[in-house]
């Protein structure tokens, strides 16, 4: 299926190289994740990462906030920063011949930022003014409220950071969570695209070798916000953010609790589009979603409705969730195999999604999973194989949280 | 990459634009119809009717339409915009003939009322979920505010009460006048066979009715205004500015789209050095809209309440000294790099492919490669730009803010 296999390299800092050469293709991406993430934040300090993450690109090496952005922008460099749970990343993609010098000037941005104090401010005023905009949109807010609620702390941290934790935000204080994080060991950069492999090590030894390596930063656990929620608002709809366990990626099952979640959600036949949508016009939005930490992992659902009518939404879609374990057809299997092979070869026509793909996991198994692999284990499940899954991680323990003009009661199990 | 065109003996255009160096097929039908082409008590036809297509034929339930999409694993959707409604799959190429053959037949529906009533219910909730989305909300409402006398100024939702109040059989009578040949462009790329693909037409479109629909398509004239909608609750201010552009048929629309990146793009823009990089907004970008007969300079801005009125007069400023100067040479080379690349980029996917190619179709009735597209950029000056300064300045024609401030003044 794949071009050619990934190939890996690591420099003696501890930074993970990994190429996936794709021959059809005139591009190359990469993604470089640094264990920068809101994990690592101080407590008290939730923003840090996204004001350290803003602030990285704000000038790095000779090159002042301008210099740089124009450079990256004559190598045609479609980029982003984006700040997770465990990484600060670092992407792009442009056509292959500019990937070396791009990467150049990342390796700069995480070893010789300028981390400039006039630009602090500029900074938290940026990611303040986002995180009002994410307040005034209730669809989005529902997502980062629930994983606050169903993940233990520093895991449910908002990404983006909170509104409150920005005003103790300072510049030291970022300067301390760069000096800690942002290091070789625990990075990763996973490239995809028109590229050698060999040319691409050499030019990332030159240009990353210098990166010093920096102790482990230990992770404290706290705790999580109430497991049954509601946040007051005049929105025309309720918003409805359910969690409950699920596995990691890293589980021998996590393929079983993949094709749960896709048979519940995963194309428009699927059982909560049908249900919810169809059949009962109770909503626009209805989705299921499997999200994974390294060690846990949670399905996240959401369904956006008229207050009138989100008590009956709420009730359908978690009465949906828990038939999963009375019976899973044959059929409804089939399908979610055709759209995984599908998607694993559509997949092959972007190098950007190659690249973070192989990021991922490398971060959650410590190896690439070729392709072939995925497919052969994704066509090898069987409905048995889903069925046990799910009765051994039934959905009784639900995480609820609404926003909207009023609150909804959690459905009992029925037995 | 090769490009094969045919016209089936009903009329429909039948373009392709094959390579085998993909793994995926790609199948759209370009509709030319939207809520441009819709009077007040049908307002969202269009757009409701993109989703009741899926609720399938005499030979095909909704269920079985979507059973069948997900059988063969492909990526399909639909969209509606103020004048193309569009329709696509994207597959592996041994399930082109059966998403072709599926797709196809949908665009002859057979719009039960029962379906009709239940979707009813899933379009309501749709325009509530956008109302709870303020910069949607502030897109609907300066179309509407631009173009007031105008039908480019329609919502694509429609409202409540048009929705509400719309018939099954209203719905009929608009497929019946706008779905017909020569108002449908089929569209296929990536991986597939010429000779295929005609049979394909030829075996599922070729009875389809015939007929030229028509559109009103002269240039609006804006006079503009100021509307300011207050949103109790909420934090941040959004604006949105509309100003008039090149149409889509016009030759500076290439211009036009540097111009955008030089001035308003979401990083490393006159616009974002203005606003963004010091922190005196979240969002400051202008981008190119091009329709059928009209075209927008759209200024979008998302900023702290107290800073909006300061922020507006700073855009005018910025507008005032590019319409004054025009751009220079290297801000110019800037942006074609990037545009270059994007167009690279999204080349490398027939789902990317199938929007360029078709649009180029509806729009201009021609084909261009991306090579094509490539040079188009390549070639644009300084002078270029000052061309179209001259005949479509940057502006601020009209403006509607929505967010917490009661007024503008």
């Amino acid at each position: 299926m794949a071009d050619q296999p990934v190939q890996s390299h690591q420099l003696d800092n501890g930074l993970t190289l990994l190429v996936e050469p794709m021959r059809a293709v005139q591009s190359a991406a990469f993604s470089l994740s640094v264990p920068a993430g809101v994990v690592y934040e101080d407590e008290g300090l939730n923003g840090s990462s996204a004001v350290l993450c803003d602030l990285m690109m704000r000038g790095a090496g000779d090159l002042d906030t301008r210099a740089l952005s124009d450079r990256l922008d004559r190598l045609g460099l479609q980029r982003g920063e984006s700040v997770g749970w465990n990484h600060i990343s670092f992407s792009g993609a442009t056509l292959a011949e500019n990937l070396i010098p791009a990467l150049e000037i990342y390796a700069d941005v995480v070893q010789h930022p300028q981390l400039p104090s006039d630009e602090f401010g500029p900074v938290v005023a940026g990611v303040q003014q986002s995180l009002r905009a994410t307040e005034d949109e209730p669809r989005q807010k529902v997502i980062i409220e629930l994983r606050q609620r169903c993940y233990d702390s520093p895991w449910g941290r908002p990404t983006d950071g909170s509104l409150t934790a920005l005003t103790n935000i300072n510049l030291e204080s970022v300067r301390s969570l760069f000096d800690r994080s942002i290091r070789p060991n625990g990075a990763i950069l996973g490239i995809a695209g028109n590229v050698d492999f060999d040319e691409v090590r050499e030019a990332v030894a030159s240009a990353f070798s210098g990166w010093e390596a920096g102790p482990d930063v230990p992770i404290i656990r706290g705790e999580r916000g109430g497991q049954h929620d509601h946040i007051q608002t005049d929105s025309n709809q309720t918003h409805i953010g359910l969690a409950y366990d699920a596995v990691p990626y890293r589980d021998d099952d996590y393929y079983a609790a993949w094709a749960a979640v896709s048979v519940l959600s995963g194309g428009s036949s699927s059982r909560l589009f049908t249900e919810v949508r169809e059949r009962r016009g109770l909503c626009y939005s209805v989705y299921a979603t499997l999200n994974s930490l390294l060690e846990e992992g949670r399905v996240l659902a959401y369904a956006g409705t008229t207050p009138e009518r989100a008590q009956e939404t709420l009730d359908v879609t978690v009465q949906e969730i828990r038939k999963l374990s009375e019976g899973i057809e044959e059929a409804e299997l089939d399908r979610v195999k055709a759209g995984a092979k599908s998607a694993l070869i559509m997949q092959q026509e972007s190098t950007g999604s190659r690249a973070s793909s192989i990021v991922r996991d490398w971060f959650h198994l410590r190896r690439t999973v070729p392709l072939e692999e995925v497919h052969r284990r994704i066509d090898s499940l069987t409905v048995g194989d889903i069925l046990r899954y799910v009765k051994e991680h039934p959905a009784l323990d639900l995480t609820l949280l609404t926003i909207g003009p009023k609150a909804l009661e959690v459905p009992d199990v029925v037995s | 990459m090769s490009f094969h065109k045919h016209y089936l003996d009903n009329g429909l255009p039948v373009i392709a634009e094959l390579s085998d160096d993909v793994h995926s097929s790609a199948v759209g039908f370009f509709v030319r119809t939207g809520s441009r082409d819709e009077s007040p008590e049908i307002a969202g036809v269009s757009h409701f009717l993109e989703h009741m297509v899926f609720k399938g034929t005499e030979k095909y339930s909704a269920d079985d339409v979507n059973r069948i999409f997900d059988e063969i694993g492909a990526k399909y959707n639909a969209s509606t915009s103020e004048e193309i409604t569009l329709f696509y799959a994207a597959v592996l190429p041994e399930y082109l003939p059966r998403a072709f053959e599926l797709l196809a037949s949908l665009m002859q529906p057979t719009l039960r009322s029962d379906d009709f009533d239940m979707e009813k219910q899933v379009i309501l909730e749709e325009i509530l979920m956008y109302e709870d989305m303020p910069t949607f909300s502030a897109y609907e409402k300066v179309m509407a505010s631009h173009f007031a006398d105008h039908p480019l100024g329609n919502s694509i939702l429609g409202s409540n009460q048009s929705i509400t109040d719309l018939t099954v059989d209203q719905m009929r009578a608009y497929h019946a006048s706008r779905y017909q040949t020569a108002n449908i462009t089929l569209a296929v790329t990536g991986r597939a066979n010429w000779a295929e693909v005609l049979r394909l037409a030829e075996r599922h479109c070729s009875n389809w009715p015939q007929g030229i629909p028509d559109r009103r398509t002269d240039e609006a004239h804006a006079v503009g205004q100021v509307e300011v909608f207050p949103r109790e609750g909420s934090l941040q201010q959004h604006v949105m500015q509309i100003a008039a552009a090149p149409a889509a048929a016009d030759d500076l629309r290439f211009a036009a789209d540097l111009l955008s990146v030089i001035v308003g793009d979401d990083a490393g823009s006159r616009l974002y050095w203005e606003f963004v990089d010091p922190g005196h907004a979240e969002a400051a970008e202008v981008g190119y809209n091009e329709y059928d007969g009209s075209g927008t300079w759209m200024t979008y801005l998302s900023c702290a309440p107290e800073e909006t009125l300061t922020n507006l007069g700073r855009i005018q400023s910025v507008y005032e000294r590019v319409n004054q100067e025009g751009v220079s040479e290297d801000e110019l080379e800037q942006a074609r790099n990037k545009a270059l690349s994007r167009i690279v980029l999204r080349s490398e996917r027939p789902m990317g492919r199938l929007s360029s190619l078709g649009s180029n179709w509806v729009y201009r009735n021609e084909y261009r490669s991306v090579t094509d597209d490539l040079n188009a950029y390549r070639a644009i000056t300084p002078d270029d730009i000052r061309r179209l300064l001259e005949r479509y300045p940057l502006a601020q024609t009209t403006t509607v803010a929505v967010g917490p401030l009661e007024s503008l003044v």
